[in-house]
């Protein structure tokens, strides 16, 4: 193979890089023996690629690392509440939200009945053995002529005693039996109430007989 | 006719512990330790500068960009992912940053060397003087370092990009390549002219000229 002065030009920095195929590495090494032009080019690239290749050519300005240092801090510090995090704030805050309104939906109204509307009271006080009556249709007590006892046609409502009905988990009519009904004097209702004050989650209140 | 340097056959290589040390410090900056982010871009330092310098040509500019290189790098580690060298990863920020702001500070006036010449791989040299071998205490003159710095600022920046990577910063072809978006054959055509274009640009100083204490011998002056 044999190469001449142009081709050996384009393939002088391959040569450096020791990227060519030894059958032209063969050729070119000809090539330099034979001419003076070509070996000055190779000779005068080494030098190029060896002065540049010195640490020394571009120094870092004096104090560049400590001012890069002050200025990541700075940047660091700043973005701790708008960089990175962000996204996460933004989502525990939502996160937060949730589980505090769930906590209000849930807790506050079930642990404190007394923030219930006072219509929505418990019993207090209803003869035990006051016949009542229910349907299917709701959880309401009535007495009886009540024009607010809702039921299908077909269906005859059922009698029983009003401790029976609050056995069941019924409450009384805020209409008809209005006057069981008093703000801040707690008659629990069996299922939940029962458990918290055997919980004593119910705060200066005391539990009724029978709890 | 011996080829270069260890330098040019050799891929650039962390050691082993560097790596490791350098995984670990990563695992920990994404895990939001970001106290030892700045270990991270330590050894880096010059890389970045050196890079940012070479597409400014401003110290003042280069620095600034470089420290902002940093500050994205940091707001954005958490998108680095680790089938890529970190270095690298680092230098493209550092260039993308760079060549913004170039962009925005039209700062090119003159156009320079090689802008409008094409990659076809064709270059063909202007001197054919012959150099000697230039010890490597010349850049101990501050003089000599200007003149080679000179040298570099005059290139196209297409060229000075890829020389610099390369025979400044010691990135591999590869590495050359992936940091500044083009193909290993580009790296190489570039890399070739830069070279060409250089040594033709410093063989009348490098070739004597610079070394002379004086341009004239005594009593020929030509006045």
């Amino acid at each position: 193979m044999v190469v001449n002065c142009e081709h050996v030009w384009q393939e002088v920095s391959n040569y450096l890089e020791g990227e060519v195929d030894p059958t032209l590495r063969a050729a070119m090494e000809v090539h330099f023996k034979e001419c003076k032009h070509c070996t000055a080019v190779l000779d005068g690239t080494r030098n190029v690629v060896q002065l540049y290749g010195d640490d020394r050519l571009l120094e870092v300005p004096a104090g560049f690392s400590l001012r890069l240092q002050q200025r990541l801090a700075q940047h660091s510090s700043s973005s701790r509440f708008r960089g990175i995090r962000p996204i996460w704030m933004m989502a525990i805050a939502a996160a937060a939200l949730v589980a505090g309104g769930l906590a209000l939906g849930s807790a506050t109204v079930f642990r404190h009945p007394e923030l219930r509307s006072p219509l929505a009271q418990s019993p207090h006080g209803v003869p035990p053995n006051l016949i009542v009556y229910v349907s299917d249709d709701s959880r309401v007590f009535h007495a009886p002529g009540c024009k607010y006892l809702h039921r299908r046609d077909d269906e005859p409502a059922k009698q029983m005693s009003a401790s029976e009905a609050m056995k069941q988990g019924y409450v009384p009519c805020v209409r008809c039996l209005r006057q069981y009904l008093s703000a801040g004097v707690e008659c629990p209702r069996p299922s939940t109430l029962s458990t918290q004050w055997a919980e004593k989650r119910v705060d200066g209140l005391s539990p009724p007989p029978g709890l | 006719m011996g080829s270069l340097p260890q330098k040019m056959n050799v891929q650039v290589k962390t050691p082993d512990a560097a790596e490791i040390r350098e995984r670990e410090l990563l695992r920990r900056v994404q895990a939001g330790e970001t106290q030892v982010f700045y270990e991270l871009v330590k050894p880096y330092e010059r890389r970045i500068y050196t890079t940012a310098f070479a597409i400014l040509r401003n110290e003042s500019e280069a620095e600034d960009a470089a420290q902002e290189a940093v500050l994205k790098a940091f707001t954005h580690i958490e998108q680095f992912r680790s089938e890529a060298r970190f270095s690298t990863w680092l230098t493209q920020i550092t260039v993308n940053e760079a060549l913004m702001r170039r962009r925005k500070a039209h700062s090119e006036i003159m156009e320079p060397i090689g802008e409008r010449e094409e990659d076809d791989g064709t270059y063909t040299p202007r001197d054919f003087a012959d150099w000697r071998e230039i010890p490597s205490e010349v850049l101990e003159k501050k003089e000599i370092r200007q003149k080679l710095a000179s040298a570099v600022a005059t290139l196209a920046e297409k060229y000075r990009q890829v020389f610099v990577l390369r025979d400044v910063q010691h990135l591999s072809i590869e590495e050359t390549a992936e940091a500044l978006g083009i193909s290993r054959a580009s790296v190489k055509t570039r890399l070739l002219r830069a070279r060409l274009m250089l040594r033709d640009l410093l063989a009348p100083g490098l070739g004597g000229a610079w070394f002379n204490r004086l341009p004239f011998e005594k009593g020929t002056k030509p006045w």
